[in-house]
């Protein structure tokens, strides 16, 4: 086995073990990205490969001078380009932040440079985490490693597509509706949306404040656990943070997961699954028994509404939060402007892509008097509603499990001018946000040779637990350490 | 018989509280620095910058809104209320919209302890200010300064209660009083500190009814509000007996040209598009900080001014002019507690004392102290100094911190009243002066005012009036 296909936590144990040194992990990150970063289009932004050495060097003496570092340390890792850095610009994809660097990192940002974690380079998304397969990147799309003609998903579909490729040993994404599950889904990676105020915003790039919250997307659940230990936390910049005792949520994995109760919401594979996908979930979930976990079927009619009101809340939150960008004090500058109008008008017209402008009208509209009853407000309804019906769910158990995604990676231009079909996308996972609770999608199986992902949501601040049973079911499943074959990805395309 | 017509006004007026950091983030809250000397991500509204409250913005909104008898309701939160302007850096106010922090309170307008007017608050919100825009001699380009940009703010917003321009301006002086006694702003409308827009419209008399309103700004002083409303009265009123109908709009006032001019019409209002800010959990006030923050209040200016006028029985329109400021209010009490006569500290403070401190613009304290008017009065009581020596000695013990008895003492000044030495002056006196003397006992009552002069030159002017009056009447009736 090579070092660039170790998970995070076993990289780091051959650092400690002398086995690897920092440096090497760095080119092993860099030669791999060598070979498939033309082809995969991962990243928006890298990092001096000097800097990069000379900071594996520092930490490697830190480490020599047996100093007790955190797991994640020398772990080269990116991060979506909607988390500020003051070392790399900051797009979010966009053409509107094609050139902005933030004079600040984002607080998650210092927490990784905490644990020395080797941050390589910014990864691709949608814009403004907009979509859900990084097509609507202003710069580029990133192709999946499983197969180079489809999408990697997003709006995180860079990270996903980073760690499944093995460019990087982990990655950072940021989760609105579901834009860390579905491409850790559709790249057959880990990927966590963690409680709403586990993980601070700050400096996260808003896309809709009451439903972001960071995530990791890692190789598997213990890397996943591992970064998680990182990142969360109490931040008093962040006022949604919250205010709790932090936990150490690698200590959950390797427990006991007998007499979990495990809801699954059956009638919902009924929406435009496609069969030979559904029957590998059902596999997933099947495995769940065998670990002696109860899983029982239950109606969740509130599943029929979570995406519509989804889909007023989130463009309305965005339609404020992406307001500021005019290019008066940063940002794109078309120029020429004759007055203050045409300057809001160039500026705004000329940077935004298709995507962003629709979710901007949108959330005009819905906020807009005269309709903000019977859009927005009706659904902040529905959304108190969600979260109803899922603490009733959570009286009596302990999870909800459910696909990821309604299907596996789609080819790229198959969706994207057909914003309704893009949407249903998120049919599974913009619960959770709505809730405000985690959820995780680890990889389930292979159907036509592509990944499928398993969602389980589980109560707020659970995350421990939904760990420790991911952790069993990740063994069971036998999905950990089946990697993409690139090769014959590129291999292909040659011919 | 009814006037012809009723002017009803309402007022908003903006307040920048007293926080040494502004509302949502560290920056020191200070005026007068140089552009963009004050800011950071979160003022700046930089993307991923995140709000967060100061505390202080809370416990001084309270005190306000407890000071004009507000409710505060358990429950209130925060909104974003959308618009596009430069000097907007999110392109949203954090504001507060359908909960604000109080409502439902009320202030009293009396004149001369006569209840003439209660205006009702209708809300009182949080707020944060935006920047400034500088706009360039040249007209090419505007300069945006975000030092003001996240500065606190509380909105107060009265029902249309106010009958007449002048009724407004003193309202918002009483506002102003009462908020400068609770200590949240130091309302400067000449800084910005406070700012009023008006809501008037005109209605026939007797009628019910509201008439269409018109939103006036620009006002930049307490006369400015007065002289504007008057204008647009007048305005309104010929364009009603012209048989027009006023429309609902957003006028200036140009105090230059003393008149109002249309800003823009209402078609052209801003749809605001609220919604609740989602980067800020809602506000929940408990009882008891609202119960300890009401009895951290002081007494107000409209009770103390009717308790001064009560208790010490000095004229009420006194008792205003001692309760304009806090600080005054305290020296007077203070200086009664030392020197137990009501109502001669009053006439003092508020004559000579009070035109001192008009003329005290240094930023030291003052150096003149309520024990120290004290110590005058009981000088001049005593009869050691005469009213006019009073006047100089406070002047002096003002502008070099000398108490008054050390002023006397160090200058001689000490008024003569011995008996013995007055009555062998003023017996030298009437013999120099027997014309004058002889026209006294002839009728002529001022020839005492010159024997008294006289008296006087001889001492350098240190006699004491009285007690030489008393003297040369004495001796006069003898012969
Ligand atoms: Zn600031």
């Amino acid at each position: 086995m090579e070092l660039y296909q170790l998970t995070a936590c076993e990289a780091g144990r051959a650092l400690q073990k002398k086995e690897a040194s920092a440096a090497e992990l760095v080119a092993a990150s860099l030669d791999r990205m060598a070979l498939v970063e033309s082809t995969i289009n991962g990243f928006i932004s890298l990092r001096e490969e000097r800097e990069l050495f000379r900071e594996a060097e520092k930490i490697q003496k830190l480490l020599d001078n047996g100093r007790q570092l955190s797991p994640l340390a020398g772990i080269p890792m990116a991060l979506k380009d909607n988390l500020c850095t003051r070392d790399l610009p900051t797009t979010c994809g966009s053409k509107m932040l094609a050139d902005y660097r933030p004079p600040y990192d984002a607080h998650v940002v210092d927490l990784l440079k905490g644990a020395h974690a080797i941050m390589i380079g910014k990864s691709n998304m949608d814009e403004f985490a907009m979509g859900s397969s990084t097509e609507n990147s202003y710069f580029k799309p990133t192709l999946n490693p499983w197969d180079i003609e489809r999408v990697p998903g997003g709006s995180s579909g860079g990270s996903a597509a980073l760690v499944a490729a093995g460019e990087v040993f982990f990655a950072i994404g940021s989760d609105t509706g579901g834009s860390v599950r579905q491409p850790a889904s559709l790249c057959g990676v880990v990927g966590l949306k963690p409680t709403y105020g586990l993980v601070s915003r700050y400096g996260l790039i808003a896309f809709a404040s009451s439903l972001d919250q960071v995530g990791p997307l890692t190789r598997d659940v213990r890397d996943c656990a591992a970064v998680l230990d990182v990142i969360a936390g109490c931040d008093p910049r962040d006022s949604t943070s919250a205010d709790r005792q932090k936990e150490h949520y690698s200590s959950y994995l390797g427990k006991e997961v007998k007499g979990f109760r495990v809801a699954f919401p059956s009638e919902q594979l009924g929406l435009g699954i496609e069969q030979y996908y559904k029957e590998v979930f059902l596999e997933g979930v099947g495995k769940l028994g065998r670990l002696g976990v109860e899983v029982e079927e239950i109606s969740m009619p509130v599943y029929n509404y979570a995406l519509p009101a989804y889909y007023i809340i989130c463009p309305a939150e965005a339609s404020s939060n992406l307001a500021r960008y005019d290019g008066v004090q940063y940002g794109f500058r078309s120029g020429g402007e004759q007055d203050l109008l045409e300057l809001y008008f160039k500026n705004r017209t000329e940077a935004f892509g298709p995507e962003v402008k629709r979710r901007i009208m949108l959330g005009t509209y819905a906020l807009s008097a005269g309709y903000y009853d019977a859009y927005y407000l009706q659904a902040s309804r529905v959304r108190t509603a969600v979260k109803q019906q899922l603490e009733r769910i959570f009286e009596k158990y302990d999870f909800v499990v459910t696909p990821t995604s309604p299907t596996s990676a789609f080819k790229l231009g198959e969706k994207v001018d057909d914003p309704l079909t893009m949407y249903l996308n998120d049919i599974f996972t913009t619960l959770a946000n709505l809730a405000g609770v985690p959820a995780i999608s680890i990889p389930c199986g292979l159907a036509n040779g592509l990944p499928v992902g398993l969602q389980l949501i589980g109560r707020h601040f659970d995350e421990g637990r939904m760990f420790q049973l991911c952790c069993a079911l990740e063994e069971e499943l036998g999905m950990k350490g089946v990697r993409p074959d690139i090769r014959t990805a590129l291999e292909r395309e040659d011919a | 018989m009814a006037a012809e017509f009723e002017t009803v006004i309402g007022l908003e007026v903006h307040l920048e509280l007293q926080t040494k950091s502004k509302i949502f983030c560290a920056c020191p809250n200070r005026f007068g620095e140089a552009p963009n000397s004050n800011v950071c991500p979160v003022c700046l509204g930089l993307p991923g910058s995140l709000p967060v409250l100061n505390g202080k913005v809370i416990e001084l909104s309270l005190r306000a809104a407890l000071a004009l008898n507000c409710e505060v309701p358990p429950y209130s939160k925060f909104d974003r209320k959308n618009y596009f302007y430069p000097d907007l850096p999110k392109a949203y106010q954090i504001s507060q919209y359908d909960f604000p922090l109080a409502r439902n309170g009320h202030l009293d307008l009396y004149s001369e302890s006569r209840l003439i007017r209660r205006v009702q608050i209708e809300r009182l919100h949080i707020e944060e200010d935006a920047g400034k825009l500088l706009h360039g001699e040249d007209g090419a380009a505007s300069l945006v300064d975000y030092n003001r940009s996240g500065v606190p703010l509380v909105e107060i917003v009265t029902a249309p209660d106010l009958r007449s321009p002048e009724e407004a301006r003193l309202f918002l002086e009483l506002l102003r009083r009462t908020l400068l006694y609770t200590g949240v702003s130091d309302c400067k409308m000449e800084e910005g500190s406070l700012r009023c827009d008006a809501n008037i419209s005109l209605r026939p008399g007797g009628e019910k009814a509201l008439g269409s309103k018109v939103e006036l700004k620009n006002m930049n002083s307490f006369r400015s509000v007065q002289k504007g409303l008057e204008y647009e009265a007048i305005r309104q009123k010929s364009v009603l007996r012209e048989s027009g109908s006023i429309s609902s709009e957003t006028r200036r006032y140009d105090e230059s040209r003393g008149i109002t001019l249309e800003m823009r019409g209402k078609e052209e209002e801003h749809d605001y598009r609220y919604f609740p800010e989602p980067d800020l959990p809602p506000l929940i006030i408990e009882g008891s900080r609202l119960k300890e923050i009401g009895e951290s209040l002081p007494e107000l200016p409209t009770e103390r001014g009717l308790r001064l006028a009560r208790e010490y029985e000095i004229p009420p329109s006194q008792a205003e002019v001692i309760t304009a400021s806090r600080g005054l209010a305290d020296f007077y009490e203070e200086a009664v507690g030392h020197f137990n006569r009501p109502r001669l500290v009053a006439n003092w403070l508020t004559s000579d004392v009070q035109s001192l401190v008009k003329e005290w613009d240094k930023e030291d304290p003052m150096p003149f102290t309520a024990f120290r008017l004290a110590e005058l009065l009981r000088l001049v009581e005593d009869g050691a100094i005469s009213t006019r020596m009073a006047k100089e000695v406070l002047k002096e013990s003002f502008d070099g911190g000398e108490s008054p008895g050390e002023i006397v003492r160090r200058k001689g000044l000490a008024q003569l009243s011995d008996e013995k030495e007055l009555a062998s002056i003023a017996e030298k006196v009437l013999q120099e002066h027997q014309g004058a003397a002889k026209d006294f006992l002839s009728g002529n009552k001022k020839s005492l005012s010159f024997l008294v002069g006289q008296v006087m030159k001889h001492t350098g002017g240190k006699a004491n009036p009285q007690m030489v009056s008393k003297l040369l009447q004495e001796r006069l009736k003898k012969t």
